[in-house]
Order: structure tokens, then C-alpha cells, then sequence
């Protein structure tokens, strides 16, 4: 069967189109065809109410823009019509996690709050993807304001479903990039990370998802959480796109103080250049966290589901086939910190952020009669708040005011050392490990179902236990895709590196998918893409 | 350090927040508060008049990444009707907001 441009690589997409095989209007075409085909009804703010075909459907994407992407395929078109530079993404079709703000869209955070607010300018990191070429499809749903890590906490319902089982969340909170990609209803999707955001959801999908180095990509435009911790990034169907996609969004930018000034490599080159003589680690700490028992909610030491593990060592044979050296028992014994100190330094950074809302300058008001301004703001946040940001926000009060601060903030700042001391240690040059990356689960399990953890704010956040301590740190990680458990749902693996060396991350990733081209999983299809021309 | 939020911490909290919850939403929050203290409290292990130094950014931000500093200078924004038009209530240019009550600073 041919392949549908749907489900092409947007490399291959982009020389395809820069050599006139296809015209971008027909790529887009073709992927408003697939949208329509796997989508089912648009996710809305009206009170919701589960239909039957609900638990079907894909569901990511808040806001079309189709009429945006088509002005940008006539450009791509025209430009190639008359020989000139169509741009390293021509007429690639792409989605934006809808906390990023596109000028003239609706950006909505997925919140009430911002439902109504159109912005003014756009993105950083979405205006290079347009001006490479990519075509611009629309907003994908996210947890609300990214809290979350299964989507369903977003003011926009039906939640979006999982490619690959509709009635199991895409993970979160980049779950509307994550599906949107996996169901091919665009190549590639921009995203963010703050504790696991594009790695975790990626591994749900079986998709590539890259958090790159803090400050790596510019998040002028980003509507912000965390800002010690978020982070924008690639999310793609493989390697050499996610590659592409990082090439063309990173760099400084004069709108971002915190976007490093440092050159961006040309991903895309020697990017096959294997990792013979690679020093790639696997450490215990990643096998066996400490977890909430899910009936009893106490934390205890458990392992990760062990068919993840064994992807992750599956993987480690197929590397050191491909020549690399792997170092076992490395420690990382400060991993069990991340989500504690998560709790506390991303609520105080939140809780400052969400400040902002007030119902004045622009968002949801609250359209009734108030005495005075307090009481329109506290309406305003009342009602235009979900419950995520609220128990958030009320977190980040408690631990940053001063008659209750119980030494926690500084407690997370000191144990965030910790945490990054485990990563310099392994990757020191000079030291005992001499690392150049470590691997590692993506996630402790695979795709959970729609609300079987939703409520339970504790449970929810350890779904980000393997990916958060990159965050801390700082530094790359990548998850690629490795293969299914027993219920045919995706496993991730990560590979986690050096600041600002996504470079080697991304070879170790393309090495590892040569390196099991040929396995039986590769040619598993999503559920919702079966029966479909 | 065996804290808990009680109702009177809580109500508190509500009121810095500026928010205004109902019942429901309040007796959620709460709880899932105290679960996530449960999990916090892990940092006791952590002696803050150690010699361990903290960190607010995981990558260094050194003067190699760092971009240098420029002019401050005004540049206008091309589009200013486009961002007073998100203003819920807007009134000869100027932002409506309902009475400041006087208060008293201590």
C-alpha cells in the first residue's frame, strides 16, 4: 500500500516538496483529510457530557487554523514555482500546544481563564517554524496551563484519547502534540517540558519527543508555569525530524533573556554517526523508584512496570551491538527528590505566574455585579481557574508565605543541587563514569485509562518520576519509541545528556532506531489509523 | 515538621490566592494539599544549615550563554489596539475597574 502523505516524515515531505513531487496545498489537504477521518467532536468549554463515540476519537485540537496553513502552502508553492528557497520545512504540516501564543488565534491554555483572548504577537519559536516553510494547522489541547500529565484536567472536553487506545489518556501535558502526531494529523508538534511534559506524553504516543537544554529554545510567547523549569520542544513521528524540527526552533532570540546565546548545530548532520565507543549508562535508581502504591496511596519502593524495563535493556543489547560501551550501576541517588522538590519550587513559580489573571487587563471577567475590585478578582480567578491551577496556586502560597514556610523552598533549592550533582558526576570527563548519556524508562508504566487517575493530584504527578530530574537539572533528554507491552500500548525510552548537547542525544536516538529498523513492532500501526485508505 | 493545612491555613491561603471556591471545590483542594505535603515532607532529610549551596536555574547561566546586556531603549509596539482589545472593559482608552475601597496601611 502506498504511504498516505499523512504518515510521511516531514523530511522526507520537505525535500519532496522543495523538488515539486507534491505541492504543500496537497500535503495540507491531506492532513485536513486525516484530521476530519480521526479527530470526532471538538473539544469545547460546554459542561460534558460523554457520547458514545467519544472514547474513539482523537480529540486534540482546540482551535483549526486552516485557512492560516493554506496561505502559508500557496507561499511554500508559489516560492517553488518560481525556484527560490521554500525553507527546511516546507509545507510540513505542524500543530502548537495551545500555551504557546499565535497572533490573531485564540490562545487558550486550555483554560477557562484565557478562553476568549486572542493575542497580539506571536511565539518565537512558532514564527521560525513558519517562516521555515511548516504549516501552521492549529492549537492542540493540553492539561490546563500544562498542569497535569494526562490532559484531562483542560477546561476543553472531550479529553483527547491516545492513538493507540482512545479510552487511555496521551499522557500530558503535551497530550494534544503527542496524539496529534501519533494519528498523523500533522508531522510534527511544537510543545514543552517542565517536569516531563513532551518526554512523558511522547512515550504514551509512541512518539519522539525532545525536552532540549533549558534555554536552548526561546519562550518568548510561551504563557508560562514554571519558569526556572519550561522548556519548548520538538515533538515528531522519528529522530531525524525531531532533529529538524530542533534546528529550526533553537537558538537566541532578543526577546528571551534566558534563550542561551550559544550557536546551534546543524542537527540534521552527522546525525548517522553511530555511537561506536559511546559510553551510555543505565542506573538501578531509574528501575526502582519509590512510588504511590496505587491502592494505598503510601509511598513505596516498587519497580517499574517490568515489561518497561525491559524495553530499556532491549534497548542497552541493541546499542552495544552498534558499538556502544554500556555502564551499568550508575547512581543517581538523589532521582527520589524530583517529585518533592517539583511539588515545591514549580507551585511557588506557578502561584507568581497565575498572578497575572486578574480579569482586568484581559481573559475572563466575571459578568455580574461586584462592590469592589478584590471581589472581582477573586470571582474572576473563582471561576475562570479549573481546579489544577487553583490547587497549584494554593501550593505555591503555602510554601513560599512566610508564617508557614517550614524551610521547604530552601529545602528544594538545596535538594535541586543534589540533583544536578548526580548528573555531573556521571558525565564529568575527568571522573569515574564519563558518560555521554544515560538511558532510562521514559515512565514508570505505560498509558493509563481516561480517569482512572485524575483526581488524585499525588498519583498523577509520580507519572512524571523518570523525567522530572532532567528538568531540575537542566539538561536534554529525548524519548524515542521502543516497543508495546501486552495491551499493544507504547513504551518510551529515554536518553538523557549533556547541556546543550542535544546533538548526541539525537545520534544515540537514530542509532537506536537503525538499530531495530527491522523488528517485528515497527510496523504496528495505531488503533484509530486501522481501516483507514 | 509534621504540619498539616487546617481549614483556618487554608482559608488563608484562599485569600492570598484571591480566589473564591465553593464547598466542593474547597474539600477537594484541601485534601489533595495535604496529600502532596505528605510527599514534600521527603526534603526534612535535607539539613538547610548544611553547606550545600541552591540552586534556582539546573544549567549555569554563565556569561558564554548569557546574552549581553544592551540599551534600554523604547520600541513601540506596532499594534496597541490589538492588546487593548482583550481588556474585558475598556472606557476612553482607559482600563474600567470597580471601586478601590480606602484602606488604612498599618
Amino acid at each position: 500500500m502506498k504511504q498516505s502523505l499523512s504518515d510521511m516524515p516531514a523530511h522526507v515531505l520537505a525535500r519532496a516538496i522543495r523538488n515539486g513531487e507534491y505541492s504543500a496545498e496537497e500535503v495540507l489537504d491531506a492532513a485536513i483529510n486525516r484530521i476530519r477521518a480521526v479527530e470526532g467532536r471538538q473539544p469545547s468549554l460546554e459542561q460534558y457530557e460523554l457520547q458514545p463515540d467519544d472514547r474513539d476519537k482523537v480529540h486534540a485540537f482546540i482551535t483549526l487554523t486552516e485557512e492560516r496553513a493554506r496561505k502559508q502552502a500557496q507561499k511554500v508553492d508559489r516560492k517553488v514555482a518560481e525556484g527560490k528557497d521554500p525553507g527546511k520545512l516546507a509545507g510540513v504540516p505542524f500543530s502548537v500546544k495551545d500555551i504557546f501564543c499565535v497572533q490573531d488565534t485564540p490562545s487558550t491554555a486550555a483554560s477557562r481563564i484565557l478562553a476568549n483572548f486572542s493575542s497580539p504577537y506571536t511565539a518565537t519559536p512558532v514564527q521560525r517554524l513558519e517562516t521555515a516553510g511548516g504549516l501552521n494547522v492549529g492549537k492542540v489541547n493540553l492539561d490546563e496551563f500544562t498542569y497535569g500529565s494526562s490532559n484531562e484536567s483542560s477546561a476543553f472536553q472531550p479529553p483527547v484519547g491516545n492513538p493507540w487506545d482512545p479510552s487511555r489518556v496521551p499522557g500530558g501535558s503535551s497530550g494534544g502534540s503527542a496524539a496529534s502526531v501519533a494519528a498523523g494529523e500533522c508531522a510534527l508538534s511544537l510543545g514543552t517540558d517542565t517536569a516531563g511534559s513532551i518526554r512523558q506524553p511522547a512515550g504514551f504516543c509512541g512518539v519522539v519527543g525532545m525536552k532540549p537544554t533549558y534555554g536552548r529554545v526561546s519562550r518568548y510567547g510561551l504563557i508560562a508555569f514554571a519558569s526556572s523549569l519550561d522548556c519548548p520542544g520538538p515533538v515528531a513521528r522519528d529522530v531525524t525530524d525531531a532533529a529538524l524540527m530542533l534546528e529550526v526552533i533553537a537558538g537566541a532570540d532578543r526577546h528571551d533573556a534566558t534563550a542561551a546565546v550559544l550557536d546551534v548545530p546543524e542537527y540534521t548532520a552527522g546525525l548517522e554517526r553511530g555511537v561506536k565507543g559511546k559510553r551510555i549508562g543505565l542506573s538501578d535508581d531509574y528501575f526502582m523508584v519509590k512510588y504511590p502504591d496505587p491502592e494505598t496511596g503510601e509511598l513505596v519502593e516498587q519497580p517499574i512496570q517490568p515489561e518497561i524495563r525491559e524495553r530499556v535493556l532491549h534497548a542497552a543489547d541493541r546499542l552495544a551491538d552498534a558499538g556502544a560501551e554500556i555502564v551499568e550501576q550508575i547512581p543517581m541517588p538523589h532521582t527520589h527528590y524530583g517529585i518533592p522538590v517539583y511539588f515545591v519550587i514549580s507551585r511557588v513559580e506557578a502561584a507568581s505566574n497565575l498572578h497575572r489573571y486578574d480579569g482586568v487587563k484581559y481573559g475572563y471577567r466575571h459578568p455580574g455585579q461586584v462592590e469592589e475590585l478584590a471581589e472581582l478578582y477573586r470571582k474572576s480567578r473563582g471561576e475562570g481557574f479549573g481546579l489544577q491551577p487553583k490547587l497549584r496556586i494554593l501550593m505555591g502560597m503555602y510554601v513560599s508565605a512566610a508564617q508557614y514556610e517550614k524551610n521547604y523552598y530552601q529545602q528544594a533549592l538545596r535538594a535541586r543541587t543534589l540533583i544536578r550533582s548526580d548528573f555531573d558526576k556521571i558525565y564529568d570527563p575527568e571522573g569515574e563514569y564519563r558518560l555521554d548519556c544515560l538511558l532510562t524508562a521514559t515512565t514508570p508504566t505505560t498509558a493509563f485509562e481516561i480517569g482512572q487517575v485524575y483526581g488524585d493530584s499525588v498519583l498523577m504527578q509520580y507519572a512524571d518520576l523518570l523525567t522530572v530530574p532532567a528538568n531540575h537539572a537542566g539538561i536534554p533528554g529525548i524519548s524515542v519509541p521502543a516497543g508495546f507491552d501486552s495491551n499493544g500500548l507504547p513504551i518510551g525510552i529515554q536518553f538523557l545528556g549533556h547541556d546543550f548537547d542535544e546533538q548526541t542525544l539525537l545520534q544515540t536516538g537514530r542509532a537506536f532506531e537503525l538499530a531495530t529498523e527491522n523488528e517485528d513492532w515497527r510496523q504496528v500501526k495505531p488503533a484509530v489509523l486501522r481501516g483507514l485508505s | 515538621m509534621a504540619d498539616e493545612i487546617t481549614q483556618e491555613i487554608f482559608q488563608h491561603l484562599v485569600d492570598l490566592a484571591a480566589l473564591e471556591l465553593d464547598a466542593e471545590e474547597a474539600e477537594y483542594l484541601l485534601k489533595e494539599l495535604n496529600g502532596q505535603l505528605k510527599a514534600v515532607r521527603e526534603l526534612e532529610a535535607i539539613d538547610v544549615d548544611s553547606n550545600i549551596e541552591t540552586t534556582s536555574h539546573g544549567v549555569p547561566y554563565t556569561e558564554k550563554i548569557r546574552p549581553a546586556l544592551r540599551e534600554d531603549r523604547i520600541e513601540a509596539f506596532g499594534n496597541p489596539e490589538a492588546i487593548m482589545e482583550q481588556a474585558p472593559d475598556v472606557e476612553d482608552n482607559y482600563l474600567v475597574v470597580p471601586v478601590i475601597p480606602h484602606t488604612e496601611l498599618e
